[in-house]
């Protein structure tokens, strides 16, 4: 019996939850054509980059000859769960990195050269380890390290920039689901980094998207691996919390 | 060496209707782009694609300027007898690339 009240409290948090999510995947927004390419793996093209992430995920590398696999084991039970939390806090450099400069640093670490951002091994790799967490809710680390720079994320977000003197927030909160040229607006959650982006015809990283919409707006890109780009994609996956993961995403 | 993805079954049954799926990494320059400089982008397509079951051409085709990088293809075959499935790229550049794939027919 005393079991009742927590329990009809639950239900009733859950389906004031439903109704108020009003959140929505950039996979609802695309064509059925765009959704049948991400649904299906035999026609999705992301599926080239993790088919050769899991290559090199058991190929030895630098000069200790060891492979991921030698530590990590089989990636589908010790890489599942880990890209819904990133970034992560790195206690030795004292702020947060992304997954791919997680992978880099691990390379680095058993003496291999780091690939670089937007690199093909980079991409292959981190495609790999997302798709071992698809379909598990986002969970952003509860850190209390990562308060400060999630919160300049938020403002980031939230801040004009560029010629055309627009915030992220002005188009992926108060337009999302309007129209930019023949193009949807987005909501803007990072459900499926990193993307097969039609446009691109390739792969590419959530921040390769960040710099894109920045210079969209006329303004000056941060760099790959910055501080602010790593900030933002706290801010979002914040804002995402709870989305499941669909990695790798197909958009247009 | 491109990759490639190759999605068929294993096994199938005398006569039975097989799909088979296809996806290569080819960047499929259309020839017509022009780079930040204004120096047109010289033509890299894949010309042509075919599939041979024991060397013999089940399915072929022709690609040209407007099919988009990575091509898919996906086309049916019947299953006749126990073999090799071999499947071919030719296009710019001398670019030649042959995967094969085995199926036991039952």
């Amino acid at each position: 019996m005393r079991a009742r009240p927590a329990l009809i409290a639950a239900l009733l948090l859950s389906a004031c939850a439903t109704q108020v999510d009003t959140r929505r995947s950039g996979l609802e927004f695309m064509s059925p054509s765009t959704h049948a390419l991400q649904r299906d793996d035999t026609q999705n093209p992301a599926m080239l980059w993790v088919q050769d992430g899991a290559a090199l995920w058991s190929r030895a590398a630098g000069t200790t000859g060891q492979s991921c696999a030698d530590c990590h084991g089989d990636a589908g039970m010790s890489m599942r769960g880990v890209a819904v939390r990133y970034p992560s806090f790195d206690a030795a450099l004292g702020r947060p990195v992304g997954l791919g400069e997680r992978i880099a640093q691990c390379r680095v670490r058993q003496r291999a050269p780091a690939p670089a951002p937007e690199s093909q091994e980079r991409l292959a790799l981190e495609a790999f380890v997302a798709m071992q967490s698809r379909g598990l809710p986002i969970a952003p680390d509860d850190d209390a390290r990562l308060a400060p720079f999630r919160e300049r994320g938020r403002r980031l977000y939230e801040q004009h920039i560029g010629q055309l003197d627009l915030s992220c927030a002005q188009c992926h909160e108060a337009l999302a689901g309007g129209r930019l040229g023949g193009s949807i607006i987005p909501q803007g959650h990072p459900t499926g980094y990193p993307i097969y982006r039609l446009e691109w015809q390739a792969l590419g990283s959530l921040q390769r998207r960040l710099r894109n919409c920045m210079s969209g707006v006329r303004a000056e890109p941060y760099a790959y691996g910055s501080i602010e780009l790593i900030e933002l994609e706290l801010h979002l996956m914040q804002r995402s919390r709870g989305m499941p993961l669909e990695t790798p995403a197909v958009r247009p | 060496m491109a990759r490639a993805l190759i999605t068929m079954p294993t096994t199938a049954r005398r006569g039975e209707v097989i799909e088979i799926r296809t996806l290569i990494n080819h960047p499929m320059e259309t020839g017509y782009r022009r780079d930040s400089d204004g120096t047109l982008q010289p033509r890299d397509i894949l010309r042509r694609f075919s599939c041979r079951y024991d060397g013999e051409i089940v399915f072929s085709a022709e690609l040209h300027a407007a099919i988009a990088a990575n091509p898919y293809i996906g086309f049916f075959t019947v299953a006749v007898a126990s073999g090799v499935l071999s499947f071919s790229w030719e296009g710019d550049n001398g670019f030649a690339q042959t995967e094969s794939r085995t199926i036991t027919v039952t």
